[in-house]
């Protein structure tokens, strides 16, 4: 038996050396995720299974939101059309696997960036698109009007493999409430057993609890609670390591963000190549040849600008007309007194 | 090498869990900071417990293999290499899934290893049989999604053969109305499937349910709610004496019943073996309230106001929704196709054995009980078996409905917070492996002790 093992271990130790070398050439080159999305020629983006406003999809399957935008937004710098993106409805136990196993190249469903999941899940967060707080949801009829009249026994419905499930834990513990969480894997089905009366309340980002409030049997027997317990930056993520795709999705964020900045919009974005403002031609790629310093040509921006509109329009197109969300709050621009506030592109 | 003993292989197995069980909870003995090291040798390290296993099986193999060439009269050589070569091929296949998990969870700069299992989980459950909260840590997570698991398996086991047993004797009932109930019943709940059930029980059925205020009591403190079902709990003092006094009557019973039954065949003397053990599964425990300082107090479900619309009950014992509505959506399925088995088992057993049984002038239950159930038992329960191994692993639909199982807590909560995939899902896999091993075994044991004795 002895044998046969010492020819065994030597024909392992070939198969291992053949695939380390096959292996290291991949990884030598530059950006594998840029030139697969170029070659493959549409984007691939994991989005929620159904917020409205973030990302949601339509009956006739194509899909609307926030989140979704900045998929479009990739997708029209990257391949000239912000129509070439496959969405993928994931759930929130889901998307990081997925992320992390090659499945999609950017995550963009309303996704809170942390310490842990930066470091831990190997993941790396480009931005924020949404700043959102955690915040409770609970029936009128309860006469509840402030966390503060929370008591021992309350059970309350959540999302599980969430941050939400988290802080839920680090609130009630704080004030040394006990409290019954209930999380499902779905948002579709927290929102059944919630107005079902199985919870006295109803917790996750305040922006989702507006959303998904529209889903229920009677939006209007619903009160989301003042109160705002925790930091929920919400953005956009890529694989760790590929550091030119990690860029040009942070830019492609960020000019939506700066082109509002600067009054640019899809209308009038033609119109603002021959600006006085370098400022605004760099941002519209007349000047500056910022997109080559990213892997792109330079009209990446004017495309994104045209064909998705700046983050205002974007903002008002899915959460303000719908009434989802009409009061911008921190996600105003820091001009306008809120905490929108992105790097200078040049 | 000629193998004359098992010895060898033994210690490797036992040297292998030892292994095992050391990787799982403490990592790696000795972890040197080289790149050769992680590149080359680490995969391998990982999975030494396996090959001490394997190692272990083919010294076994061995041990058996020369006593069976003795009689056979094979060569080693034409017994050895078709095996070799499988277990290369297996080796192999292993060795590429292995290194190239290890490729490329390095490229992403993932980590392999278990030591997240002591970290701090900081997530609660709504429901657990051990002492949990957040901060205790993923491991412990780990049981209570386990004991979860298990619960909700063995309780539906229990209802499901119940059921299945009843419904099963019912199909061949004589009464026309009762035949045909069973029948409908079965075909009903066995062409639905079970995630339809489970979300009917769950999220139609829970609706119908009063809100706790609205409550009406049966049988004094009963409380059936949207928010769980409420019973009365006892609060004991000294509880562990008066299990003990149980468990000692259980014994002394079993012991008796063997004194009598050796007393029967020897001496073909009777010992009144009922109102002995009636006595003492009475007595001791009695005698523990008495002597030993046991006593219980009854504690019963007061409904409390959280505000003004909710409500919930203090106090007694509470059955979360979510476990009720699994229990009955598993066990009313499974029951079908353990009816079904029934049925056959009692089909199978041939006409003349019951006219025969008739004719000595038994009653039809008396024919059922001794003579017919006796046999078909070896018919039903194989096949029983394998819908128990269904059930458990069905058990893992519980993520849908929010009952705290092995999957939702462990396989999801638990992986999404440390993004250890490969890890977690390794450990539920051999999990629920071994629940269905065991499972198997012990009806194996059963299906021996039924089978017809053969000497």
């Amino acid at each position: 038996m002895f044998k046969y093992l010492k020819q065994l271990t030597s024909l392992v130790a070939m198969v291992a050396v053949l695939f380390t070398f096959t292996t290291e050439t991949m990884a030598a080159k530059k950006s594998k995720t840029l030139k697969n999305v170029q070659k493959k020629g549409f984007l691939r983006c994991g989005v929620s299974q159904g917020v409205p406003g973030f990302s949601n999809p339509d009956a006739a399957g194509s899909w609307t939101g926030i989140d979704v935008d900045v998929c479009r937004a990739v997708a029209a710098a990257v391949l000239g059309d912000a129509n070439k993106v496959k969405f993928t409805g994931l759930t929130a136990k889901e998307r990081f696997t997925t992320l992390n196993a090659g499945e999609i190249d950017v995550l963009s469903r309303n996704t809170t960036w942390t310490l842990t999941r930066d470091a831990d899940l190997s993941l790396t967060f480009v931005g924020v698109n949404f700043y959102d707080g955690q915040g409770f949801m609970v029936r009128k009829s309860s006469g509840i009007t402030s966390v503060e009249q929370f008591k021992n026994g309350i059970s309350a419905c959540t999302n599980t493999g969430t941050t939400t499930e988290l802080n839920m834990r680090d609130f009630f513990d704080s004030r040394g409430i006990s409290y019954e969480p209930v999380a499902f894997e779905k948002a579709d089905e927290v929102v059944a057993a919630y107005d079902a009366g199985r919870c006295d309340t109803y917790t996750t980002d305040k922006s989702a609890l507006a959303a998904q409030r529209t889903k229920m049997s009677n939006p209007d027997d619903h009160l989301t609670l003042p109160e705002t317990i925790s930091k929920e930056p919400l953005g956009p993520v890529v694989r760790q390591g590929d550091h030119v795709w990690e860029d040009i999705v942070r830019w492609s964020l960020n000019t939506m963000i700066e082109a509002e900045e600067y009054g640019i919009t899809s209308a009038n974005a033609d119109s603002m190549k021959t600006s006085n403002n370098p400022a605004i031609k760099r941002l519209v790629g007349s000047e500056g040849g910022l997109g080559e310093k990213i892997g792109l040509d330079n009209d990446w921006s004017l495309r994104i600008i045209k064909q998705v509109g700046n983050y205002g329009e974007s903002y008002k197109r899915n959460l303000g007309d719908s009434g989802i969300l009409p009061d911008r709050g921190p996600n105003q621009l820091w001009t306008k007194g809120g905490i929108l506030y992105v790097p200078p592109a040049r | 090498m000629i193998m004359k003993s098992k010895i060898p292989a033994y210690l490797l197995f036992f040297i292998g869990t030892l292994d095992l069980i050391y990787k799982l909870f403490f990592g790696a003995i000795f972890e040197p900071d080289s790149d050769f090291y992680y590149e080359y040798v680490r995969p391998f390290v990982t999975f030494t417990p396996f090959i001490f296993f394997a190692i272990g099986g083919v010294f076994l193999k061995e041990y058996r293999v020369n006593n069976t060439l003795e009689i056979y009269g094979t060569t080693k050589f034409n017994y050895y290499t078709p095996q070799f070569f499988v277990f290369l091929f297996t080796i192999l296949i292993f060795v590429f899934f292995i290194y190239n998990a290890q490729v490329n969870m390095d490229t992403r700069g993932i980590q392999f290893g278990f030591d997240f299992l002591r970290q701090e989980a900081s997530f609660d459950v709504n429901f657990s049989l051990i002492e949990y909260d957040g901060s205790h840590s993923y491991g412990r997570v780990y049981f209570v999604g386990l004991i979860n698991t298990l619960l909700v398996a063995v309780t539906s086991i229990i209802i499901c053969t119940i059921i299945g047993v009843v419904v099963g004797v019912a199909r061949l009932s004589p009464n026309y109305l009762i035949r045909k109930v069973a029948g409908w019943y079965v075909e009903f709940f066995r062409n639905i499937p079970l995630v339809v059930q489970i979300f009917f029980w769950y999220f139609a059925a829970l609706r119908t349910m009063p809100l706790p205020q609205n409550t009406e009591p049966f049988f004094g403190s009963f409380f059936l709610s949207i928010k769980g079902f409420y019973t009365p709990s006892f609060l004991w003092n000294n509880l562990d004496i008066f299990i003990y006094s149980l468990i000692f009557a259980l014994i002394s019973i079993i012991f008796i019943k063997k004194y009598s039954d050796k007393l029967r065949a020897q001496e073909g003397k009777q010992i009144p073996v009922l109102y002995i053990s009636l006595s003492l599964i009475i007595i001791l425990p009695l005698l523990s309230f008495l002597l030993g300082g046991s006593s219980f107090e009854i504690e019963k479900p007061v409904l409390k106001k959280l505000a003004k619309t909710s409500y919930i009950f203090e106090g007694g014992l509470r059955i979360p929704p979510e476990f009720i509505a699994l229990v009955l959506a598993l066990s009313l399925y499974t029951a079908t196709f353990v009816a079904e088995c029934v049925r056959a088992g009692i089909e199978g057993i041939s006409k003349g054995q019951k006219e025969a049984a008739a004719s000595i002038g038994l009653n039809r239950k008396q024919i059922l009980n001794l003579i017919v159930m006796p046999q078909a038992l070896r018919i039903i329960i194989p096949p029983t078996t394998n819908q128990y191994l269904n059930l458990t692993k069905n058990s893992s639909l519980a993520a849908l409905i929010a009952y705290p199982d092995l999957v939702l807590v462990f396989a999801g909560t638990a992986l999404m917070q440390t993004g250890r995939a490969i890890e977690i899902i390794m450990i539920v896999m051999f999990t629920y492996l071994s629940i269905s091993l065991l499972i198997s075994l012990g009806m194996n044991w059963y299906n021996k002790k039924m089978a017809i004795k053969e000497k």
